[in-house]
């Protein structure tokens, strides 16, 4: 018999926990490019509004945030239109939480295809993120709509101004995105086996917004608390994003390194645990 | 020596059976403090117990497969067969990396693309242009390599008119045929196909067996082919695995193979149940007998007449109803149905007690070969269905040559599903 040793895959019950195989991800990019677009058509057809969807959703929001927090709680906005300082935590926050939620739930969502085929699994969840970003964007124009009506409407009483914080957007973004596929990668992963803590998840995340700056400025927070917020890692990137569009928010490099760190973490602990998952989670669901 | 491009060596797949949910957390704190702690072997995969489904066994783990060792050579046709349950789709989804092997290694060369069923992926609202893209991605093409195929593709499926229609408007024969064209032109070096081709019509059955015929002799390639036609797997296949309860029972030459799958495939004449394996709230199967004139036996002349006699229990008085026999031939096709319409349970109520039944098939009815048969009993007004116990039994029809044999001199194969005697003028 000849000697094997060129074999271009290897398919073991247990192999090296590091082995991610990004390889294969990147082999399979196209793919990514067409579960994106697949997402992006789905959701137009047949649908009478649209796109219209994607406003509608984060006008309410801040509408109703407005009356109950703004109007009757009477939390301030450090001096900004509380509808301004609402909609721009809103818009960050859902990309987050979207991330999030959808990739926590990509082993479940996704067991029928899972089970017949084989690609890299790590481009469905990376596909969700790339998705997110659309409604993102959409969401963003919503809220260049608002900057430009308060800015041109004197009696509004607005002060904001765009700051050098722009700068640092598309490292939000991205710090955004990732943290909300790393935590989503650990949940969608234990889930699988443990479904009851799905509960758990969507109640958490709901939770998780009233611990991050979204609805109350991080200036207006009791000293005593104020740290136990800051460990948030969304916090200082809402801070930051609204630094970076409305001019206000304790913009500090100091927490950003934080962010980033704690993202990485988790990032790198998600992938882990999902490439375990993955062989053979088709057993458990 | 051709090149070996898939080597298996001590493939075993374990399953949990039963309920998985309820309890897994405490389950895998005591499996990890049993395995990790103290080192020991895991209390729940139980060593030795082979996959049968009518056997009860004795832990919640059953093994799909079992310790499978194989080396396939490039551009071999494989055909894979076995009894439902025996491990043939296992190790299919091991090979197309589904899942992972509990134990042992899987070697590849090449690319593999799976078609565990067509259209994986498909999505409603696309159009079929849309989802050659999408498909063919998900079984691993790059973009531009599909769009060099594209014309190739839709040519084959034959719904050019409809290429830029959504998938959803489309009936199920396009929408597989669409499937199929895809899958058959992925240029991966293995092609593993699992029973795809029990779609479509007849003409477009044959279109995809001539195409995987090309895949296979024409471009050298590697194919795996699982499927229940063993017309099919012997035109297509020249080599063959025969699984059985999860252990490779028999490999080499297809013929060879898929003659021990049809001698294998034989059932018992005579079976008694002790537990509660065909029982209802009122019925219970106790026992089924084939008999010949008056003795037990699996084998019987064409001449002669088979009956198979059944024996239950009423588990609570006052029952109408009826019973109902289906018979089966090995290649699984549904040969009769008889219901006991005229039966006397169906006008006066039976009380508990153990009663039988039996029916007789008349002689020169059945062609040789193997056959099986189901029992029911069912209750009318309304129309109830207490329980239909398929498989029980089984047997086997011969037409030796002798004296008063339907074949005369002739030795050769006879076709067909029945062989009754039939005037000629």
């Amino acid at each position: 018999m000849k000697e094997h040793n060129n074999w271009d895959l290897v398919i073991k019950g247990k192999t090296s926990l590091f082995d991610l195989k990004f390889k294969d991800v990147w082999a399979y990019r196209d793919l990514l490019v067409l579960f994106v677009k697949r997402d992006f058509v789905s959701f137009y057809k047949q649908t009478v509004l649209g796109p219209l969807w994607f406003f509608i959703q984060p006008l309410f929001t801040t509408l109703v945030f407005t009356f109950v927090f703004g109007n009757l709680a009477k939390i301030g906005s450090d001096g900004v239109p509380h509808q301004l300082f609402y909609l721009c935590g809103i818009t960050a926050w859902n990309y987050f939480s979207d991330c999030l939620n959808k990739t926590s739930t990509v082993f479940r969502d996704n067991a029928s295809i899972f089970g017949k085929v084989y690609f890299p699994r790590l481009i469905m969840p990376l596909s969700i993120v790339v998705s997110n970003l659309v409604r993102f964007g959409v969401q963003l124009v919503l809220l260049f709509v608002m900057m430009i009506y308060f800015y041109y409407n004197p009696k509004t009483g607005a002060s904001f101004h765009i700051t050098t914080g722009i700068l640092y957007f598309p490292l939000l973004v991205i710090l955004m995105a990732l943290l909300g596929l790393g935590i989503g990668l650990i949940i969608t992963a234990i889930t699988t086996k443990y479904k009851d803590l799905t509960f758990l998840i969507s109640f958490g995340v709901q939770l998780m917004m009233y611990g991050t700056t979204v609805i109350y400025p991080l200036s207006t927070i009791d000293i005593k608390y104020k740290k136990y917020i800051e460990l948030n890692p969304m916090t200082s990137i809402i801070e930051a994003f609204r630094y970076a569009f409305l001019g206000k928010g304790e913009f500090s490099i100091y927490s950003l390194g934080y962010t980033v760190l704690f993202t990485v973490v988790v990032l790198f602990l998600g992938v882990l645990i999902f490439n375990k998952t993955e062989k053979d989670f088709v057993d458990t669901i | 020596m051709a090149e070996v491009v898939i080597q298996a060596e001590n493939i075993s797949k374990a399953y949990q059976i039963g309920q998985i949910g309820t309890g897994t957390i405490s389950r895998d704190i005591e499996r990890f403090f049993v395995t990790k702690i103290l080192g020991k072997e895991d209390p729940f995969l139980k060593i030795g117990e082979t996959n049968d489904r009518s056997k009860k066994g004795s832990s919640d783990i059953v093994w799909s497969l079992r310790d499978i060792n194989f080396e396939i050579n490039q551009g071999d046709a494989v055909g894979i067969i076995g009894k439902n349950g025996a491990g043939k789709s296992t190790l299919l989804k091991l090979l197309s990396r589904v899942t992972a092997p509990t134990t042992g290694t899987l070697r590849a060369k090449g690319r593999i693309a799976s078609l565990l069923e067509v259209g994986t992926g498909f999505h409603p609202e696309l159009t079929g242009r849309e989802n050659i893209f999408l498909n063919g991605a998900i079984l691993g093409m790059r973009k531009k390599e599909i769009a060099r195929k594209l014309d190739e593709i839709i040519a084959f499926s034959g719904v050019e008119r409809y290429i830029d229609t959504p998938v959803k408007r489309y009936s199920s024969g396009m929408y597989v045929r669409l499937a199929f064209a895809v899958a058959a032109h992925l240029e991966s070096e293995i092609l593993i196909v699992d029973e795809v081709l029990a779609v479509g019509d007849a003409e477009f059955q044959k279109k995809c067996l001539g195409k995987m015929g090309d895949i296979s002799k024409g471009e050298g390639r590697t194919i795996l082919f699982v499927s229940h036609n063993m017309s099919a797997v012997k035109s297509l296949c020249n080599t063959g695995y025969l699984l059985q309860n999860g252990l490779l029972v028999k490999s080499g030459t297809i013929d060879t193979v898929v003659e021990e799958y049809l001698r294998n495939e034989s059932y018992e004449a005579h079976r008694i149940w002790k537990s509660d394996f065909h029982q209802t709230e009122n019925f219970r199967l106790l026992e089924v007998k084939i008999l010949n004139d008056k003795a037990i036996s699996t084998s019987h002349f064409i001449t002669k007449p088979v009956t198979v006699e059944f024996t239950y229990e009423i588990l609570k008085d006052n029952q109408l109803y009826t019973h109902g026999f289906n018979l089966f031939n090995n290649q699984g096709i549904h040969i009769l149905s008889s219901h006991d319409i005229n039966s006397e349970t169906l006008k006066t109520s039976r009380n508990k007690g153990v009663y039988t039944t039996s029916i007789t098939i008349p002689a020169n009815l059945l062609a040789e070969g193997g056959y099986h048969c189901s029992f029911a009993i069912m209750k009318y007004n309304p129309f109830l269905v207490e329980f239909h116990a398929m498989e029980i039994a089984g047997f086997d029809v011969v037409d030796e040559i002798i004296n008063e044999s339907l074949r005369g001199d002739y030795r050769g194969r006879i076709p067909g599903v029945i062989r009754p005697i039939l005037e000629w003028k």
